[in-house]
């Protein structure tokens, strides 16, 4: 395997072998056009830090600093950022920021700005691990803080293909199932062997039916080799790829013994706390040392110690409820606290695309379920005033309770939750709110804090906040939170508390210290600095993907980026093309999507540099091009930009046409790549179009 | 087209059929569409209406005209122009009965498309809506704590530090603690918690994905090939939690029409898990062999001649509501002789039943791969975290696609999964390990079930997790319900506790909101039980005193005021 390196961008060195990166000259085309935007000019330094790997383009400083300052180990304890700042291996001896003059976030704390003793191997190893999970900040220039401002959230536009991407999409579709209906018919006539599994078998019915396998059996074996990717080490900004290989046509796979590691665009790391350093994993350590592995009890006998009692508290605060209780599985957090609040007699309207596992609570709640729109208002209001007005199936009784059930920021589409929309609708109609967060806890909002913070809205409009630890916090498990009668009576009432096994130590201390680390309360500016490099790079890679020509769904401050493919034979050629890129995606098809919708689903992280940003849309440009998944109208943004001001503008405009069932007449935006990179950090802090 | 209208000549006498036949003749003819079905019908009318009365004023006449023109510019309209007007001359009532009979057609294939939901509603206006949504209040989101709840909340214990032999409670006192699952103290294994920290600091905590999307670690991949050579099973598949694992993996492979024989003790996951599947579900009376047998015969008798669907049986290997073991070999033969599968939970049974831990199928001479499906449990005795399912290759495939908590959950810390990689083979290599704790079982169950006039002990010998139920005797002599007894288990608790041992009470399956107390009673609840988790960190000695402490805790309570019989 090629050794782990700073940036794999660049390290396309002799060690890859089979698959071709950028190209050395690309790299330093990028890193001269940089050079010559003069915005960007001023991080000089650092921009030629990551593609300095390979040996020919290595920048050398010419001269020593002046002024040698104090050695690494008088850095008051207090700050710690994100991840070591040391620039690289290959580049022992560099002053970062002197030369530009640009006032680094280091300087700011007077701190040293310059290395000079050349890190011993043991430690450029160490440090290199330690960019791995989490890249070093470019330039404070690559720092945001998004909220959401004004009265109405809008639906993000979502633009539609020409619609011979449409029909072909949908041909292909047919061929591939007629094409799995003669190899079945054949099959099971000339290799009956291995179609046994779906027969009757000596007095027993078959485990799979027929037809539901079929999918399975002839459309997503094909693709097989793009799930299920085996990983070591950590999830951060890189992932380390066990490289397989399959001789029986995806069936199996077999490790080959060698790994790759491709850049991470799948985890659900928001704020990068995936992390095998740092506090959290000092801390956990720690935590291993003193309370041992697992405290082996539910919570419901003696599986509450004052770990828990003490993480609950934070999350309450952090979260601005009363009270919360943990679970060691977001999904059984769902699965089991809407027993505790709706049974019969009461209805349930849940979002469309709500997550599997709030489905699993509905129905095993027995309360009446109800379905609107995704994320639609009207369609909400209408089914509210139907159902109310209606009262209970047969008896027409009035409910008991209505519990509307929503996810912060959705999965699959990348589209938040319009809270305003909703706590409107609640003040009318009177339902209870449950706003699963698993996703948008940690990763929207200025601190955080989760969809009423970026939309400014109190929690105390919400009744039931719930949300996981699996993602911003790098953890495992589940929270509800809520009035504290709630959570008592949840206590009490909630299977997954009384037999569910507790979280064990270590995953309770990286909770713990994330958030304490997210609110400011240890190395203050680092938490700041992680919701502010994932709030920039969320939009940095959607404005470029977007201008690209790419047709991306969801709301522009989401770090969940879906970029539509719509063919299925597209689903595999991407995430082929990404990996010979070395970058690690997400790709979905049916039934996770609509039939027509495949997409790749890109996960921004606070632990990604704008490097490698950079890089992921050079290789979704190349991809692009190869592809042909360039087709983006415009209308969903991606525009040249007009002076200042006036893009806000342009997007309602575009919007009302929209809506009027006009044809807003956009030029497709198919920008050039250097014109994206050029232009990107400048851009991204106005509206996105 | 031609030749059908011949035919309706012909068979003038069948004019339902006939009529039904021009309406699906007509719709391929006009671009097959429902909606210019309903207007030639229209059409048709007006039509009619034009040549029955001639004396209309001369405006409705040049419309009809246009309409006319409008008819005929429609493909296909021309003939049944013709038919009508043919048809018309020959029998005028004929037509009209023709008519009648097309707009029934056109209504009877229309209906589908209204929901039935809609043709129950009563029709409001909306001011009616608007004041019943405004008169509309709801229930409070939660009911009240009850004092039970309340007491529960306020007695829960808080371990301060790690849950060893000894724990330290928040009031600062250190007590014996026989309430955890920590039976052989592996959490706090020095070797085992060094090996756990080096995971970390390779690993990280999470993994941050479901195993689907890049969450499948080596590391889950070497504990599934640990766990499935131990077991001794083809495959297996780890769920990131022990508890909700079965009610994944059954919903994944029973569906609606299959039928589900379970045991009527099995515990609250396995009932959701089928509540989920929708499969219709039987049971049978808890251990008793022949009411199963009963139970499966009927079953096979009801199902001749029907299409043979998927039928299982489903029981634990150690119940977690009762202790005892399952007659895994009687079921094995039954399921051969019925053509059943067995899905077996051994949550409570794996690493603690058997030589090395391997579950009920070593404890009982069985061989594993007799059995379809296993579930387990790693998060009690082996002190990691998750639960798994052992199968063949093919039933294991099959989850990684369609069970619910694995594709659509978070894959579990790889630290836990290396801590059970580390334990299960920890076992394998010191079966002393397992005779320890049995020998402390002993010695705990010497010290309770025989000595005491007031509990009795439902758990297998081998049963680490011993429940202690009050004798029948004692609860009909005081008349106890099910509620005093849980009461009276309660006092048990507190009183060990004041006396230095950690001890817990078996949970009451929570009951669904909204249903009314005479459902409630038809459901199996378990008898209210002490349970007393045995571990073989304490010695022989510290078992015996801890055991003595119980027993007292009871009889001091049995004796007391507050539960003697209520007259
Ligand atoms: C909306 C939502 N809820 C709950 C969950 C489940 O969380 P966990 O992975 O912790 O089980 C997820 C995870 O994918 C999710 O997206």
């Amino acid at each position: 395997m090629p050794l782990r390196t700073l940036n794999p961008f660049v390290s396309s060195s002799p060690s890859s072998t089979t698959t071709e990166v950028l190209s050395e000259k690309e790299a330093i085309r990028i890193e001269s056009r940089e050079i010559r935007d003069p915005n960007k000019a001023k991080f000089r330094p650092r921009f030629t830090i990551p593609f300095s790997g390979s040996p020919k383009t290595a920048v050398r400083p010419s001269s020593e600093p002046t002024g040698r300052l104090e050695p690494p180990s008088q850095i008051p304890a207090s700050f710690r950022p994100p991840s070591p700042q040391i620039p690289t291996l290959s580049l022992p001896t560099i002053n970062l920021t002197t030369a530009t003059g640009e006032k680094s976030k280091m300087e700011e704390l007077s701190k040293p700005l310059t290395l000079f003793a050349p890190p011993s191997p043991a430690e450029a190893k160490r440090i290199a691990k330690a960019h791995a999970a989490f890249g070093p900040l470019g330039s404070k220039q690559h720092l945001y803080s998004s909220r959401f401002v004004g009265s109405e959230f809008p639906e993000p536009i979502a633009d539609e293909p020409p619609y011979f991407y449409l029909i072909t999409t949908y041909i292909s579709y047919l061929i591939l199932i007629i094409f799995g209906h003669v190899r079945d018919f054949f099959g099971k006539r000339f290799k009956q062997e291995s179609y046994k599994y779906l027969q009757e078998r000596d007095g027993y019915a078959p485990l799979n039916s027929d037809f539901d396998n079929f999918y399975i059996r002839r459309l997503q074996l094909r693709i097989n080799d793009c799930f299920r990717r085996p990983v070591t080490g950590v999830p951060g900004r890189f992932i380390t790829l066990l490289d397989r290989e399959s001789d029986d046509f995806n069936l199996s796979f077999k490790l080959k013994g060698t790994t790759t590691e491709t850049l991470n665009m799948s985890s659900y790391n928001y704020l990068g706390f995936a992390q095998s350093e740092g506090e959290c994993a000092d801390d956990a350590e720690k935590s291993i040392k003193k309370y041992g592995i697992s405290f082996c009890s539910p919570r419901g006998d003696i599986g509450t110690s004052d770990l828990h009692v003490q993480v609950e508290q934070q999350v309450a605060e952090f979260v601005g409820k009363e009270a919360a209780t943990i679970h060691s599985m977001g999904f059984v957090t769902n699965a089991t606290t809407f027993t505790a609040l709706v049974g019969k007699g009461c209805l349930m309207i849940s979002d469309q695309l709500n997550h599997s596992s709030i489905r699993y609570g509905a129905r095993l709640s027995g309360a009446v379920i109800d379905m609107f729109k995704h994320n639609d208002m009207a369609d909400l209001e209408r089914l509210l005033r139907e159902r109310i007005s209606q009262g209970q199936p047969r008896t027409h009784r009035p409910w008991r309770k209505i519990l509307v059930a929503v996810e912060g920021l959705y999965s699959m589409e990348g589209t938040m939750v319009n809270l305003p929309g909703l706590v409107a609708l609640k003040k009318k109609y009177k339902f209870a709110l449950y706003v699963d967060e698993a996703h948008s806890i940690g990763a929207l909002g200025p601190r955080g804090r989760g969809v009423c913070d970026y939309f400014g809205i109190s929690t105390s409009e919400i009744d039931i906040l719930m949300g996981t630890f699996t993602k911003s916090f790098g953890a495992n498990g589940g929270y509800v939170a809520g009035p504290k009668a709630f959570i008592d009576k949840v206590r009490v009432t909630n299977a997954g508390t009384i037999f569910g096994e507790t979280p064990t130590p270590a995953v309770l201390t990286q909770i713990s210290t994330s958030l304490r680390i997210i609110n400011g309360e240890i190395c203050p500016g680092q938490g700041e600095e992680r919701l502010q490099r994932l709030a920039f790079n969320s939009r940095y890679l959607r404005l470029g993907l977007k201008r690209l020509g790419f047709i991306v769904y969801g709301h522009d401050d989401s770090p969940i980026i879906p970029l539509l493919l719509y063919h299925p034979a597209k689903i595999p050629a991407f995430s082929h093309e990404m990996l010979k890129r070395k970058i690690a995606v997400v790709v979905v098809g049916y039934p996770a999507t609509p039939l027509i919708s495949s997409r790749a689903r890109f996960c921004v992280s606070a632990a990604h540099t704008k490097d490698d940003l950079d890089r992921m849309l050079s290789a979704c440009d190349q991809a692009g091009d190869i592809l042909q998944l360039k087709f983006s109208s415009g209308i969903a943004g991606g525009q040249e930009p007009l002076h200042d001001g006036l893009t806000n503008e342009g997007v309602n405009e575009v919007r009302s046409c929209l809506e009027a069932g006009g044809d807003p007449g956009m030029e497709p935006p198919r920008w050039k790549l250097e014109d994206v990179l050029k232009r990107g950090v400048q851009d991204v802090k106005k509206p996105l179009c | 087209m031609a030749t059908d209208e011949r035919e309706h000549f012909s068979h003038t006498s069948n004019e339902f059929s006939g009529i039904l036949d021009n309406a699906t003749a007509i719709v391929p003819a006009q671009t097959n569409n429902y909606s210019t079905m309903a207007d030639s019908a229209l059409n048709s009318t007006s039509y009619l209406a034009a040549a029955q009365s001639s004396e209309l004023p001369s405006t409705a006449l040049h419309y009809l005209d246009v309409a006319f023109s409008y008819i005929q510019m429609i493909p296909g309209s021309a003939i049944i122009i013709r038919y009508i007007k043919t048809s018309h001359q020959n029998d005028p009532v004929r037509t009209v009965i023709e008519l009648f009979l097309f707009i029934f057609a056109v209504r009877y294939l229309l209906a589908p498309t209204y929901s039935t939901k809609k043709t129950k509603n009563v029709p409001l206006s909306q001011e009616e809506i608007e004041d019943l949504v405004e008169d509309w209040t709801p229930e409070p989101l939660v009911s009240d704590v009850t004092d039970f709840e309340r007491i529960e909340n306020e007695r829960r214990p808080v371990i301060v530090g790690p849950v060893g032999p000894k724990v330290k409670l928040q009031s600062g006192r250190t007590v014996t603690n026989l309430a955890s699952y920590n039976h052989y103290n592996f959490a706090n294994n020095p070797d085992l918690t060094q090996k756990a920290i080096n995971t970390v600091r390779t690993y990280g905590v999470g993994p941050c994905s479901p195993p689907g999307f890049y969450g499948t670690q080596d590391v889950h991949m070497r504990s599934e090939a640990d766990i499935a050579s131990h077991i001794g099973m083809p495959a297996v598949i780890i769920y990131a939690q022990s508890f909700s694992t079965i009610s994944s993996v059954i919903p994944a492979f029973m569906k609606r029409g299959d039928i589900i024989v379970a045991d009527k003790a099995v515990n609250y996951p396995i009932r959701k898990g089928m509540q989920l599947s929708r499969s219709q579900v039987r049971w049978y009376e808890h251990n008793d062999m022949e009411d199963l047998e009963r139970v499966l015969q009927k079953l096979v008798k009801e199902g001749q001649g029907k299409p043979l669907t998927r039928r299982f049986i489903v029981t634990e290997g150690l119940f977690e509501t009762t202790g005892d073991a399952v007659d895994l070999p009687r079921i094995v033969e039954l399921k051969m002789k019925y053509k059943f599968r067995i899905l077996l939970d051994e949550t409570w049974s794996y690493g603690v039943l058997g030589r090395t831990g391997r579950g009920v199928t070593e404890h009982q001479n069985v061989d594993p791969t007799n059995v379809d499906m296993i579930i387990g449990g790693l998060a009690g005795a082996l002190a990691s975290g998750g639960g798994f399912c052992a199968s063949t290759e093919e039933i294991v495939e099959h989850q990684r696609l369609s069970a619910a908590s694995y594709t659509f959950s978070a894959a579990l810390p790889a630290f836990l999964a290396t801590t059970a990689s580390e334990t299960v083979n920890l076992l394998q290599e010191q079966p002393t390990i397992i005779q320890s704790l049995r020998e402390n079982i002993r010695t705990m169950l010497t010290q309770l079930d025989p000595r005491s006039d007031w509990v009795r002990c439902t758990s297998c010998a081998d049963n680490p997790v011993m429940l202690l139920v009050l004798k029948d005797t004692v609860v009909q002599e005081r008349g106890f319900s099910v509620a005093d007894q849980e009461g009276v288990f309660q006092d048990c608790v507190d009183e060990a506790l004041a006396n230095g041992v950690l001890i817990t009470r078996l949970k009451a399956m929570p009951s669904p909101l909204g249903v009314s107390p005479r459902e409630l009673e038809k459901e199996w609840q378990p008898r209210p039980a002490l349970k007393v988790c045995v571990t073989n960190a304490l010695s022989k000695k510290e078992t015996e005193k801890a055991g003595i402490v119980i027993r007292h805790a009871i009889t001091t309570i049995m004796r007391g005021k507050k539960w003697q019989r209520q007259s």
